[in-house]
């Protein structure tokens, strides 16, 4: 079965493991970056329009935004286990693991989507017609959308990947050593510590 | 047959610093250049493949001592490159406080001038001769760049604010402005003339052109029109700061944050007020935004320059 | 082991890569990393000829001061797509994607990159980025520049921007795949006794690269991606009537964009160095120091992008800062220089075409260089930003550097990829064609600028236009120069001589295998006990011998 695992140009199933943790740090320097890039805006834009910023700010739902915290940072929680119960060779716990991970990223997707919904009947979304008047409030609303979208974006493929690993570690195609259990594992980690620095840029601004 | 020329006519009193510069950097470029072409032609027919030049042994240091000698050679050339072209240069950027101010709005794709005493043009720029001009410039729509390469000055345009230059023309004559930031369709059509004349001839100019109030006076006209005098008046019963003799000097909000009043300031308090509100002061001021356009706001912003000028005896 | 002995033992059955199946699948889902550096070479070849084609009729316009048959928009939405096209479509890719997807796995002694399938991926996402590019210029064009600044790219403009920045978008993630799998490589798959600084420098200058793809890169996609979240959803972002900034635009755009032009250039550099020492037959000239400053341009790269904007509107104090640290950027590249030229001292040299292309490329990398240190300087900026001056100084550098390079690297390893000898008169005529085409076009655009004609101009004042011919003559002699190497290499394809597996008698490890190499690269992996460019014994003097390497870096001491 490690024979399935492994691939060229590897010899030996550890070192391609090494290979694929390393790489997926390689690869999640460059999302911070990337997710950098938009905080940077956003603190920009804040210093633009301070007063702006803070007025708007009370206007996302910081129940829906705090729920989703939870729902997320425990799912995190459940992926770690689930990479643990790998290496211990737990299948079963890994696998209820891993589906909980899963189950845990639609809840978050769900709860988003009636945020979404509520946002839009509320005028928040920046063009026409949008509910606040004070300047520097659609730029609020603007990286609001865009960061949580491309989060949003960022959190499906997370449950794609995880729900595949869900299959094809039941159905025995896929080993628990492979590397593919460690990096994904990574990859949710950093999705859910993106949302723990923009949960509070988002939702708990002029709140205190 | 044109004369091939190699560096614009030297126009202004800033051209023949940066000429020194360039000039400067032209000879260091020569010299490198034409030490490592020279090294490398050298070196090629000296050390071809088969030819009888000496080949021996080189001693260990040579490499670490010339690697460590033309680093530091380098970097301390560059070093003092930098503090030269850069730091002599400082004082260039304040223009003198007598200097004649000239509003600009540049739009797609033309520009728009206009002299303190009101007289507008377009695609067009008198100035006198050797009397430092300011220039107070804004967009109405994209990013656009005043570039006068006879002057050796260049500043981006930009919508939603205001950029300064100056300059002080030398030279009798008429040079070209060109927009130098991709502005949309007719960008590489988008020149004007500066016609820089002796101050009789430019009086003479500026009195034939056809009559319109000067800036300072609409912008009081504006003033009242609008209803600021209502608030900002020393008679009036709301509370307004008073906008005597404050152009230029700093301003304490309310956030703890300081500001200084120019006319970017001015611009943000009249469409934004909430943003900056002044210590002491409540946020009572109504926007702006939507009932002023850019050449209003420049003109209320000579008034209320023109109000911090009052102390110094200058209007009566 | 001789690299000779090491020959014998090859059986015949190793066949080399390019026999490994003939169909067209196997090539398009071949995970080999040199099938994939052929592709790449493929796609990054149609793609210089749809950007240069356009350049070709914006220097026809530019003949006549009022332009000659293009309206204003057209001419716009060619230079436009020359540089978009030549800078995420060509130059990007070019050295990496093909010579480094080629050559590091061979250099290092690994039998193929860390993660093979990632590097097809990467292949299929610069190809579906080009498509959507291509497709914004099918259906009309974009106008904003390569530089797509807010707000007319956001607002203003009536052009394809959003293809456009979406092609380009998905490109970068091709980047950011290529710069993760070249790191992963080198950190682990280095053969037995190939230590750090036992690598080739074009090893390094990929790691270095690598390091600026994975964290540039993604600053660009952010910023694409709000630009088409302000133009597509109506979002302001950077839009003053809403309070937004249009200098975040530039200062995120150039945040990339100044360390991609050090993506374009240090595994050019990498070139360099593998092909003078081989052909002056020497160690390359303190190894140590070359691999810092290849280190540090990458580094220092990340903190000059506002050496862009010096007229935009950023503050004084930050443009001092800028202009400090641009200097000091321009140190490293100086030492290279320096290095490069004292390998030639007590060399044996020889011109074969990689040779005249090396050369070439230390001359006008220099004048480039130079050049941007007058671009460093404030007040000479102030005068020549956004002119014809700054067109040079960068063609100087991608040009008369990175094209340069790669045409050097073509030449130099075309035996080892394709196990053919290419017709060296022909190839020595156009790199000398080539040189001086090339300085006929760009040298007058320095003069151009420092005069004042500004760049993307359609039309000028009539005085510039002396050198506007000068230039556009010299660009006819440039193009004919790029239509030799197709020609004769092609032939060399079908008709050229073998070439053996070690024809230049080089030391690197790439060399002691086959010409082309077997699939997977080496019989065994090769275990390394010497460092790199033994052309001759530490402190002596090569010979003038046949050419044969003194020793390989597979051999032992």
């Amino acid at each position: 079965m490690s024979a399935a695992a492994l691939r060229e140009p590897w010899t030996r199933l550890s070192r391609q493991r090494e290979a694929a943790t390393f790489g997926m740090w390689v690869f999640l320097t460059s999302e911070l970056l990337f997710f950098s890039g938009m905080i940077l805006i956003y603190a920009a834009c804040r210093y633009l329009q301070p007063a702006g910023f803070l007025v708007v700010a009370r206007e996302t739902n910081v129940w829906f935004g705090t729920i989703n915290t939870i729902v997320l940072l425990t799912s995190s929680f459940a992926m770690a286990v689930a990479a643990q119960a790998g290496d211990a060779k737990l299948r079963r716990l890994a696998i209820a693991c891993l589906a909980a991970t899963v189950a845990l990223g639609l809840a978050f997707l769900t709860i988003k989507g009636f945020e979404y919904r509520e946002d839009i009947q509320k005028h928040l979304l920046p063009g026409a017609g949008f509910a606040i008047a004070a300047p520097g409030a659609q730029l609020f609303f603007s990286i609001y959308w865009v960061t949580t979208g491309v989060h949003a974006i960022h959190l499906s493929v997370g449950i794609v990947l995880v729900g595949r690993l869900v299959l094809v570690t039941a159905r025995r195609e896929l080993p628990l050593s492979s590397p593919e259990l460690h990096a994904t594992a990574l990859y949710w980690h950093l999705v859910d510590v993106i949302w723990v620095i923009l949960y509070p840029l988002l939702y708990l601004g002029g709140r205190s | 047959m044109t004369r091939l020329n190699f560096f614009p006519v030297q126009a202004s009193t800033e051209a023949p610093h940066t000429d020194l510069i360039y000039f400067g950097l032209i000879g260091f470029s020569l010299a490198v250049t034409l030490m490592v072409v020279g090294l490398l032609v050298v070196f090629a027919i000296r050390y071809r493949r088969g030819s009888g030049a000496k080949r021996g042994t080189l001693p260990k240091w040579i490499e670490r001592d010339f690697e460590i000698g033309w680093t530091s050679a380098a970097f301390f050339l560059f070093l003092f490159a930098a503090f030269w072209t850069g730091a002599t240069r400082l004082s260039a950027l304040t223009p003198p406080s007598d200097a004649m101010e000239i509003h600009i709005v540049a739009k797609q794709w033309m520009w728009k001038t206009q002299h303190p005493n009101g007289a507008r043009e377009i695609n067009a720029l008198h100035v006198p001769v050797g009397e430092p001009v300011r220039l107070a410039m804004t967009s109405e729509d994209v990013i656009h760049s005043f570039f006068a390469p006879a002057f050796r000055i260049k500043q981006d345009v930009l919508p939603g604010r205001y950029a300064q230059a100056w300059f002080n023309a030398t030279k009798i004559g008429t040079y070209h402005l060109l927009c130098t930031q991709l502005c949309g369709t007719e960008h590489a059509r988008m020149i004007g003339d500066i016609i820089v004349m002796s101050r009789a001839d430019f009086s003479q100019w500026l009195a034939s052109q056809p009559h319109a109030d000067d800036l300072v006076t609409e912008g009081q006209a504006l003033f009242a029109s609008l209803g600021c005098s209502a608030c900002h008046d020393g008679a009036s019963k709301v509370r307004a700061p008073r906008l005597d003799a404050l152009y230029g000097r700093p301003v304490d909000l309310a956030d703890g944050s300081h500001a200084v009043m120019d006319d970017s300031f001015i611009r943000e308090m009249i469409l934004q007020p909430s943003a900056h509100v002044v210590r002491g002061y409540d946020a009572i001021m109504p926007s702006y935004s939507g009932l002023v356009g850019d050449e209003e706001l420049l003109r209320l912003a000579a008034f209320i320059r023109s109000l911090g000028q009052a102390e110094h005896g200058d209007r009566g | 082991m001789t690299a000779a002995a090491l020959h014998d033992e090859y059986p015949p059955q190793a066949a080399s890569y390019l026999r490994d199946g003939h169909s067209l699948w196997s090539w398009l889902a071949s995970t080999d990393h040199k099938r994939i550096a052929i592709l790449y070479a493929i796609s990054i070849t149609m793609f210089f000829f749809v950007g240069a084609v356009a350049i070709a009729i914006v220097r026809v316009e530019l003949v006549n001061p009022n332009g000659q048959f293009l309206s204003d928009d057209t001419y716009n939405k060619l230079f436009t797509l020359h540089g978009i096209v030549m800078v995420w479509f060509f130059l990007i890719p070019s050295i990496p994607n093909t010579f480094g997807n080629f050559l590091l796995p061979l250099m290092i002694g690994a039998p193929d990159v860390a993660f093979p399938r990632l590097n097809l991926f990467s292949w299929y996402l610069n190809i579906a980025g080009g498509l959507f590019t291509l497709y914004a210029v099918v259906a009309g064009g974009v106008d904003t520049g390569w530089t797509f600044y807010t707000p007319f790219s956001t607002m203003f403009s009536n052009s394809h921007v959003l293809a456009a920045a979406a092609g380009v978008f998905v490109a970068g993630f091709g980047s950011i795949a290529t710069g993760v799998n070249f790191i992963v490589t080198i950190h682990m798959l280095r053969t037995r006794g190939m230590a750090w600084f036992r690598l080739p420098l074009f090893v390094w200058s990929l790691y270095a690269t690598s390091l600026v793809l994975v964290l540039a890169t993604p600053v660009l996609a952010v910023t694409l991606l709000l630009v088409i979240a302000e133009r597509w959803f109506g979002f302001p972002i950077f839009d003053p009537t809403h309070g937004g900034d249009p200098l975040l635009f530039q200062h995120l755009f150039w945040f990339y964009s100044h360390p991609a032009v050090y993506i374009m250039i240090l595994p050019a550099m990498g070139v360099v160095t593998e092909v003078i020492t081989c052909f002056a037959r020497r160690r390359v000239f303190g190894y140590t120091f070359m691999v810092y400053a290849m280190v540090a341009i990458a580094g220092i790269g990340f903190f000059v992008w506002g050496h862009h904007m010096f007229v935009s509107g950023q503050s004084p104090y930050a443009s001092l800062i800028f202009s400090f640290l641009s200097f000091v950027v321009a140190v490293p590249s100086a030492i290279k220089v320096f290095n490069w030229t004292a390998t030639l001292y007590r060399g044996q040299i020889t011109f074969e075409a990689p040779m005249l292309y090396a050369l070439g490329f230390i001359g006008l990398f220099t004048i480039g260089g130079l050049t941007g240190l007058f671009l460093a300087s404030i007040p000479i900026d102030v005068q020549v930003h956004d002119t014809y001056f700054v067109v040079a100084h960068f063609h100087y550098i991608m040009v008369g550097g990175s094209v340069s390079a790669f045409f050097a690297a073509l030449h130099f390893w075309w035996p080892k990829i394709t196990g053919k000898l290419y017709d060296e008169a022909w190839a020595r005529f156009a790199a000398i064609l080539m040189f001086f085409g090339f300085n006929f076009t760009f040298f007058p655009q320095f003069l151009l600028g420092y005069l004042g004609n500004p760049r993307r101009y359609h039309v000028y004042p009539p005085e510039f236009q002396v050198y506007h011919v000068m230039s556009s003559t010299g660009a006819s002699v440039l193009a004919a120069a790029y239509l030799l190497p197709p020609i004769y290499l092609i032939w060399s394809l079908l008709y050229g001589k073998s070439s053996g597996d070690n024809p230049w008698g080089a030391t690197g490890l790439e060399w002691t295998t086959r010409s082309p190499p077997p699939k997977h690269n080496f019989l065994a992996p090769p275990t390394i006990e010497t460092g790199p460019y033994e052309y001759h014994e530490k402190g002596e003097a090569p010979e003038a011998g046949p050419r044969v390497p003194h020793r390989a870096q597979s051999e032992p001491r």
